[in-house]
């Protein structure tokens, strides 16, 4: 692939935790690689689809905030997921709208109000040279980004994009926007795995009780702490983890498995989090409190079904350039 | 021969576009041969329907495409798959690697009180460590690392009361009765007997892992110029 140096953005800010993600990784658990991805694949979506016909492109992935960016290119942008307040050359702009840039304006993210995941998308994507068929960050694994060795993005890195001529401007309507304010979340789940290690007492308690976000929460799994669950097993021959597995250590405290996680395992789990809502918890903060409904197979699938037809079906607003 | 449907087998949800299939309580060989066969088996049958697959010592997690089709027709697939006898004296057996290793105290910092726990000596060790044909049962953990089993009761050790924050790449370990080679340098709580020249990962070639699930691996004795020859870095 052959990419124009001049064309893209220059990082004069990292932030404190900036990744390039696309839709993550896939078919390489065999050789132990991890997925990877968005966390809030809903809010990446909707800054790509704002940014032109992209759902998948390589974009910005903004922890809590920070990102500095100056641009070397006219083209289209966009920031959805947390309130993470945006400027371009100082002036307040909206998120979950496209925005014009052109060479040298300077895009600053503040730090978020709500939420904890924001998303920068721009039209084409990022040009990032893939690894195992993704330009997927995983820290971790010291795979993918930017430099195709997992190093989240660092002040002075210059990432490609191509020109793109304007397009209309866009916004998601008010409607479509996710409020991340109460900082908690209701998180469906598909029983599964090892649930019948779980008694009923057990899994009553576990879908009536609030469980908190603890610190240890990362793109690795999220850390609960709430009323502890115990297993009738202790440890179970590693096995495969999906995308939202819930796992139960021996203190009976949950672990949400996320993006990142790892692709084999040997501690019981009670099933796995719909991923319709993984960007819901990943937009908590520290202290934010979960609850756990449980759903069948058929209602997952119905959900994911109607899910992709609403966002199909949703047009985006048309917003006149004289406002 | 034996058919697969005799073992104890079940499928479970896993998650919305998950199902784990089990073969039994315990790893073995044969179990092994059936978490392989029935991996290429449904690789073949489902196509772009299947998204991923994670075999390990006695299950195979299958995530599929939710849009596309559902858990009644991936459980029909898997017990399709599962119906077809496994030979598992043959080329389902997996390929057979062998890894050169440098086995030494200087490369390998436990060997010397993994002999004395043992009540072996040091040459024993290395012997018996070569002496069998593992199986490689699952790959996790880190990106290529690949356990192997099963290791010689012998030679079998617990694992660090206090793990290591740095293990070299290529450190060739034991924990319990299991053996693997680092395939990159990170923290970790195995006892190092040698280091391995060869790369267990390379993101860089096709394919980046010399072993799979279901492959053999032997380990040979190399020595210390041999070992810098290939490249190898102490």
């Amino acid at each position: 692939m052959s990419i124009d140096r001049n064309s893209g953005f220059k990082v004069i800010q990292p932030g404190i935790f900036s990744l390039i993600e696309d839709a993550g990784r896939f078919g390489q658990h065999g050789i132990g690689l991890t997925t990877g991805g968005p966390l809030d694949r809903d809010a990446f979506r909707w800054a790509n689809r704002l940014c032109g016909d992209q759902q998948t492109a390589a974009a910005i992935e903004i922890t809590v905030g920070g990102l500095v960016l100056e641009s070397q290119i006219n083209t289209t942008i966009a920031v959805t997921g947390a309130t993470i307040p945006l400027s371009i050359n100082k002036q307040p702009r909206e998120l979950w709208q496209s925005h014009q840039v052109k060479v040298g304006d300077r895009i600053e993210l503040g730090f978020a109000t709500s939420g904890s995941r924001g998303y920068l998308a721009v039209a084409g994507g990022f040009t990032i040279e893939p690894i195992f068929n993704s330009a997927s960050t995983v820290p971790r694994e010291a795979l993918g980004g930017l430099h195709r060795d997992g190093t989240a993005l660092q002040t002075g890195d210059f990432i490609p994009c191509l020109d793109s001529l304007p397009g209309s401007q866009l916004r998601v309507s008010d409607s479509h926007r996710p409020d991340y304010s109460a900082n908690s979340a209701l998180l469906r789940v598909v029983l599964g795995y090892q649930q019948q290690a779980f008694s009923n007492i057990n899994k009553q308690l576990f879908f009536s009780s609030d469980y908190r976000v603890t610190e240890s929460s990362d793109r690795m799994g999220f850390r609960l702490k709430g009323p502890a669950i115990k297993p009738t097993l202790d440890g179970i021959l590693s096995e495969g983890i999906c995308l939202g597995a819930i796992q139960v250590p021996a203190d009976g405290q949950p672990i949400v498995l996320l993006n990142d996680r790892q692709t084999i395992g040997g501690y019981p789990k009670l099933g796995s989090v719909l991923s319709l809502d993984i960007g819901k918890l990943a937009q908590l903060l520290p202290g934010g409190t979960v609850r756990f409904e449980a759903i069948s197979i058929e209602q997952a699938h119905n959900l994911l079904l109607l899910d992709q037809q609403r966002f199909a079906n949703t047009l985006l607003e048309q917003i006149s350039l004289h406002e | 021969m034996h058919n697969k449907t005799h073992s104890q087998q079940k499928i479970s949800i896993a998650g919305e576009n998950s199902l784990i299939v089990y073969f039994g309580e315990a790893p073995s060989e044969a179990v092994a041969s059936e978490v392989a066969a029935t991996a290429a088996q449904l690789r073949a049958t489902l196509g772009a329907l299947l998204i991923d697959l994670v075999p390990s010592y006695a299950s195979l997690l299958v995530i599929y495409d939710p849009f596309n089709t559902d858990h009644h027709a991936v459980r029909a697939a898997i017990r399709h798959a599962l119906a077809i006898p496994v030979d598992s004296d043959s080329s389902q057996a997996g390929a057979l690697v062998t890894l050169p290793v440098y086995y030494s105290s200087e490369s390998g910092p436990d060997l010397q009180l993994l002999a004395d726990n043992a009540g072996l000596s040091i040459e024993e060790v290395i012997s018996i460590h070569q002496q069998s044909e593992y199986r490689v049962y699952a790959i996790g953990f880190a990106p290529g690392f690949a356990y192997l089993g099963e290791l010689d009761p012998r030679i079998a050790a617990p694992r660090l009361a206090t793990p290591r924050q740095k293990v070299p790449r290529g450190a060739v370990a034991i924990a319990d009765r299991q053996t693997a080679v680092y395939p990159a340098e990170s923290p970790g709580g195995w006892n190092l007997i040698g280091l391995c020249p060869e790369l267990m990962f390379d993101p860089s070639v096709e394919p980046s892992m010399p072993v799979q699930v279901g492959d053999r691996v032997r380990f040979k004795a190399i020595d210390r110029e041999s070992f810098l020859d290939m490249g190898g870095l102490l």
